[in-house]
């Protein structure tokens, strides 16, 4: 019971990373059926931006409060992420906007890769210890002489996510701008007709999804607390897998996704062996796909003749 | 940045030259570029021994990137404001002559190119000179070009979107290396057999995933791709780990061994050993492979398999109402595909002598498919030149040398290594090759099927298929 509640924590602290990148996938996608193959690149890249943010504010402005610090590293990490993104968007797919298929998915292959050497180039090859930040724990032991703990981070992570995802859905669903968005996915050639901003919808999206991928990696970087080039593919794909899991193109199953990676991963590394932890989570993925081709929450492809 | 999109657009909208607007958008570049820049390029965190991060600034380089971002979209601006000149846009590509010359000729003349490059290399650079050239340039560049040819029937012609290819080579290469070390088995005999052992991966994965469409289909295979690279990684027994399989056999020459030994290829026919030898013969084995590949797609083409491949790409739902076996059809255009990668895997344990998990990652995976792509789908000219391309472009990457001493001597930056932009170079090309021509190298198709005449028609007219 004790190790249950504890693999619980670990697995929806990892899920709601999970959860923040493959909303950006799953946006993306929704709008303009492309696979952001970049976006795991964008999520590590991120990481670093918020680290070194970071390390501005504490060793040369001085900065004594940690959680002014990390409010603003989290802003200037969406908000720099978001310019990376847009830029991004710009050059590298908006040419290729009304081509066939592959070609943007082919582009974001490109920009995956030169992401990741690029950061290798600019920062090194060697893994970046973060300084630790929210250390202290909180002991408790139900019913039993197991001891569970709760970080303090992964309360931070919790209550980040709910308030970001509360945020996101309120963009989504209450605004003009989500309007626009959620009327770009169902038909775009009608939404343009009818006035909106098809270029822009689609930019903003791009910067929404680039946003909350910087979330996850000023979370990731701060539980795990060591950034690397190379941190941006595993998450990625199961962000990826996440996405398709729950259905892609539909947000709450983003979400759910992604929770239900993270769960899995924690569990099978705790009970089984952590060797084949991602294995097991590619496993259920194709198991669900061949009983649930659509995903868990996604609407069934209906194909007109 | 709102307000910078507005910008940019009207730029694109404005006609003439107008150096105000063009200073605005050029300005607005720089400021990007200053925002981009502002932490990642500008500031480096390294640590020390004690596991510290400190801080170097280097304002330089992003002086220098906002300067070249500002002259970049002045320059644009420029380009874009020249006169334009109407061109009608043709569909059907115009059958000019010397096109239709190239058209027919091109493939005789990269054969016949293809049979001089080692002999060629070896007169020009001598045997220890030609090494690199017939090793890492011609040997690695065809290893692709067979990849990209056995990709080609599954993505290209019954447009399946695989992102996981690199499984059925890693299967072929292990399928060798196993059989070899530990039953010492022959090169020749295992090659079929590593090719039919993909092929059966190929129908074990393909079965699963033929319900899925689109990109459904994509992740699953790259989830396959994954999972036998993190099971080759894992069980340790069979596999041998990070560790991999070392001293794998090398090929023998019709039973003559190309070390330099009693009773080997050089002893055999009395002349001086030269290690140039074994890597020749290794370079018409991979020439033979491919060649083999290649013919048997454009055979397969005409058949009625062929034929379902290319139907089932248009138009999956006529298919099906036409009585094709769409689920038969996907899956022999799984398993050939997976039998070339087996084939390719298994000659690249040959050639290595050694292998590992980390030559079966999901970038060799996008190497493979961006090759496919770049080539433009379908076509096996094309492919091949997008091989050529981006690996022997990639390889070239590693010439320049000069620059360290260009960049030490002239602009006194002591330790500067060109090698480390590889990467970055490459997934950029990949970027500017597919906006630059999304379509691919080659743009125009020759139907396998025709009415009376048989005529080029333009790529965009075929149709990538859903599955």
């Amino acid at each position: 019971m004790g190790n249950f509640l504890q693999q619980l924590i670990n697995g929806l602290t990892l899920g709601s990373i999970y959860g923040l990148i493959a909303i950006g996938y799953t946006m993306v996608f929704g709008i303009i059926g492309m696979v952001n193959f970049a976006h795991g690149d964008l999520f590590m890249l991120s990481a670093f931006i918020a680290l070194l943010v970071f390390l501005v504010l504490t060793k040369i402005l001085g900065v004594m409060s940690l959680a002014l610090a990390f409010v603003i590293v989290l802003i200037a990490a969406m908000f720099l992420t978001s310019v990376w993104n847009w830029t991004i968007e710009r050059l590298a797919y908006r040419p290729l906007r009304g081509s066939f298929r592959l070609a943007p998915l082919i582009s974001a292959i490109g920009m995956s890769i030169f992401l990741s050497n690029f950061v290798q180039v600019v920062q090194g090859p060697r893994n970046k210890p973060v300084p630790p930040m929210f250390n202290e724990v909180i002991h408790f032991s139900p019913g039993g002489s197991y001891d569970v703990t709760l970080q303090y981070k992964q309360i931070v992570i919790a209550i980040v996510t709910g308030v970001l995802l509360f945020a996101f859905w309120w963009v989504v669903q209450k605004t003009a701008l989500g309007r626009a968005q959620r009327a770009c996915e169902q038909d775009r050639k009608m939404a343009a007709l009818l006035g909106i901003d098809v270029d822009r919808t689609i930019s903003i999206t791009f910067v929404i999804g680039a946003a909350l991928a910087a979330v996850a990696g000023v979370l990731y970087m701060m539980y795990y607390g060591v950034v690397n080039f190379s941190d941006g593919f595993l998450p990625g794909v199961k962000a990826f897998t996440a996405a398709v899991l729950g259905g892609i193109g539909s947000l709450p199953g983003a979400v759910l996704g992604g929770l239900l990676i993270g769960l899995i991963e924690v569990f099978w590394s705790s009970y089984f062996s952590t060797d084949y932890k991602d294995v097991a989570a590619f496993a259920i993925l194709a198991i669900t796909l061949i009983f649930m081709p659509s995903g868990i929450l996604g609407r069934p492809e209906i194909e007109k003749v | 940045m709102t307000a910078t999109t507005q910008k940019i657009d009207a730029a694109d909208a404005a006609e003439g030259s107008n150096v105000g607007g063009m200073l605005k958008d050029a300005i607005a570049a720089a400021i990007l570029a200053f925002l981009l820049c502002f932490p990642i390029i500008m500031l480096h965190a390294e640590s020390d021994n004690d596991g510290n991060l400190f801080l170097t600034w280097r304002p330089w380089a992003v002086l220098i990137i906002c300067a070249l971002a500002f002259g970049g979209r002045w320059a644009l601006s420029l380009y874009q404001a020249r006169p334009v000149v109407d061109r009608p846009a043709a569909a059907v590509a115009a059958p000019s002559t010397s096109s239709a010359f190239i058209a027919r000729y091109i493939g005789a003349f990269g054969l016949a190119v293809l049979i001089a490059f080692p002999l060629a290399m070896l007169a020009a650079f001598g045997s220890s000179g030609s090494l690199k050239w017939i090793d890492s340039y011609g040997i690695q560049i065809l290893i692709y070009v067979m990849l990209g040819w056995g990709l080609n029937i599954v993505v290209g012609l019954a447009g399946l979107l695989d992102l996981g290819y690199v499984a059925f080579y890693a299967v072929g290469a292990y399928a060798y290396a196993l059989l070899a070390t530990t039953f010492g088995l022959s090169f020749w005999i295992c090659l079929p057999l590593a090719g039919i052992l993909a092929a059966f991966w190929g129908m074990i994965l393909g079965f699963p995933v033929l319900r899925l469409r689109g990109d459904y289909l994509a992740i699953v295979t790259l989830a396959f791709g994954e999972m036998i690279r993190l099971v080759l990684i894992n069980w340790i027994p069979f596999s041998g780990g990070y560790a991999g399989i070392a001293s794998i056999p090398k090929v023998s020459f019709f039973g003559l061994s190309m070390r330099d030994q009693p009773g080997g290829f050089a002893d055999f026919f009395h002349i001086e050993y030269s290690p140039i030898h074994s890597k020749i013969f290794l370079y018409y084995v991979i020439l033979a492979l491919a060649l083999i590949t290649n013919f048997v797609t454009l055979r397969l083409r005409r058949l009625p398999i062929g034929r379902a491949w290319e139907a089932l790409r248009e138009d999956e739902i006529a298919c099906r109402s036409l009585g094709i076996n769409t689920r038969n059809t996907k899956l022999t255009a799984f398993a050939l595909g997976a039998f070339f990668g087996g084939l390719a895997g298994s000659f690249f344990a040959v050639r290595q002598g050694f292998i590992s998990p980390e030559s079966f990652t999901f970038n060799e995976s996008a190497t493979i498919l961006a090759i496919v792509v770049l080539g433009g789908m379908g076509s096996q000219i094309g492919v091949a030149l997008a091989a050529v391309f981006l690996i022997g472009g990639f390889e070239l990457l590693r010439e320049l040398e000069w620059m360290r001493t260009l960049m030490a001597s002239v602009f006194g930056i002591p330790d500067f290594d060109p090698a480390q932009y590889r990467g970055l170079l490459f997934g950029l090309a990949m970027v500017v090759m597919m906006v630059l021509r999304p379509r691919g190298f080659v743009s125009t198709r020759l139907p396998s099927i025709f009415l009376k005449e048989k005529k080029a028609v333009s790529g965009s007219l075929v149709k990538e298929g859903h599955g």
